[in-house]
């Protein structure tokens, strides 16, 4: 949709809390620190938490707001992290934003960006309307986040219908608050039943992880300080494969030994 | 199919809950990616009935007219399972002019 070589990512999903805002905040300083020059845009303007996912909601002074009414440059609205200076946040403004935003307003605000990163990633708010359909305009490629529960795949389906129909592509899957244990008796979809259904690629896999409650409460993703949770390393992990490094996923079917682990992945065993 | 789903089955138990999940939502994404509302769908089931019912006599009972998924590609998929051929249906002759 747009000329640069800068790489436009969409952050999306249709249904709400399912880890668009934690994704966004984690691999975007997963990607900073593998040396990629990237921003993140705040496109939840009724209910923005990126900054404080991010922790630098203390330091936010102008917003996209401001840089729309040309009450300011970009530079001073960019919130840059201070640990990790590769990372900027261009805050959402006011929630009456959402009354007069436009599909060219977002796409103005990319536009601008561009010139001075290597990667956008977009968080984009839950729902299939308006706030949605702004921040998709701005797209080039995007990431569908989703859970393995009926609902959140559903949304996710609806969502990359419209994704298609907008010609963003590539559309790469994330799989988020995954349970091993739940998979392994059957009692959750599994991997494979979600990108057959959706039909997408998989970019990452994302375990069900305390310390992401952790980390938020801190403000400081976990991508930051180098933990070796599981969900840092998926996060890190999904931000290799994005510049095409090839990391192999995680099996959460075979991630416990032992008897009953054996039990759990036998009864799985496909016999036909 | 698994060996737990085959010995839910054989044992008559509730099968796993992520196949009914995946069941169920196979069904549900067939409907939401053609957008055709229930009773869309209801009155294109009964048309297709009717105009195959002129060529053949069907058993209505055992008829299904459905939608089915796989790979984001829809298809619209008709079990007719037809009682005899209708002896009466005339060809019909395009009128030469
Ligand atoms: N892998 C995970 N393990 C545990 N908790 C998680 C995980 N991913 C997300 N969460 C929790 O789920 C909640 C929702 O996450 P988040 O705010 O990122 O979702 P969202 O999709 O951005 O929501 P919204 O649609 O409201 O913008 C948060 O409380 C977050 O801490
Ligand atoms: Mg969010």
């Amino acid at each position: 949709m747009t000329g640069s070589s800068t790489r436009t990512i969409l952050i999306c999903s249709g249904k709400g809390g399912v880890g668009k805002t934690t994704l966004t905040a984690n691999l975007g300083i997963a990607l900073a620190s593998q040396g990629v020059r990237t921003a993140v845009l705040d496109a939840d303007f009724g209910l923005r938490n990126l900054d404080l996912l991010l922790g630098l909601e203390n330091r936010i002074v102008y917003t996209a707001q401001e840089v729309l009414a040309g009450n300011c440059r970009l530079e001073q609205a960019m919130v840059k992290h201070k640990l990790q200076p590769n990372l900027a946040l261009l805050p959402a403004g006011n929630p009456r934003m959402l009354e007069w935003l436009k599909p060219e307003d977002m796409q103005k605000i990319v536009g601008l960006i561009q010139p001075h990163f290597d990667v956008v990633l977009i968080d984009a708010p839950a729902g299939i309307e308006d706030g949605f359909k702004n921040a998709a305009a701005a797209a080039d490629e995007a990431i569908v986040v989703t859970t393995p529960e009926v609902s959140a795949v559903r949304d996710a389906d609806r969502v990359i219908g419209l994704l298609n129909t907008r010609g963003v592509e590539p559309i790469q899957l994330v799989l988020n608050r995954v349970r091993p244990k739940m998979m392994q008796s059957q009692e959750m979809l599994g991997v494979t039943d979600v990108t057959d259904i959706l039909a997408l690629p998989l970019l990452g896999l994302v375990f069900e992880d305390e310390q992401v409650i952790v980390s938020t409460n801190r403000g400081e993703p976990l991508t930051l300080n180098g933990s070796s949770s599981p969900a840092a390393i998926a996060y890190r992990n999904v931000a290799k494969r994005l510049q095409g490094e090839e990391v192999p996923l995680p099996d959460p079917t075979k991630q416990r030994r032992g008897l009953r682990a054996k039990m759990r992945q036998l009864m799985q065993t496909k016999l036909f | 199919m698994t060996l737990r789903e085959m010995i839910d089955r054989l044992l008559g138990r509730q099968q796993a809950s992520a196949t009914t999940a995946k069941h169920r939502l196979q069904l549900v994404l067939a409907h939401d990616r053609s957008d055709l509302n229930p009773d869309l769908m209801e009155q294109m089931r009964r048309e297709i009935l009717e105009v195959v019912n002129r060529y053949v006599e069907l058993d209505l009972e055992g008829g299904d007219v459905s939608l089915e998924t796989e790979e984001r590609a829809t298809a619209l998929v008709a079990n007719l399972p037809i009682r005899r051929v209708r002896d009466d249906v005339l060809p019909q002759v395009p009128a030469v002019q």
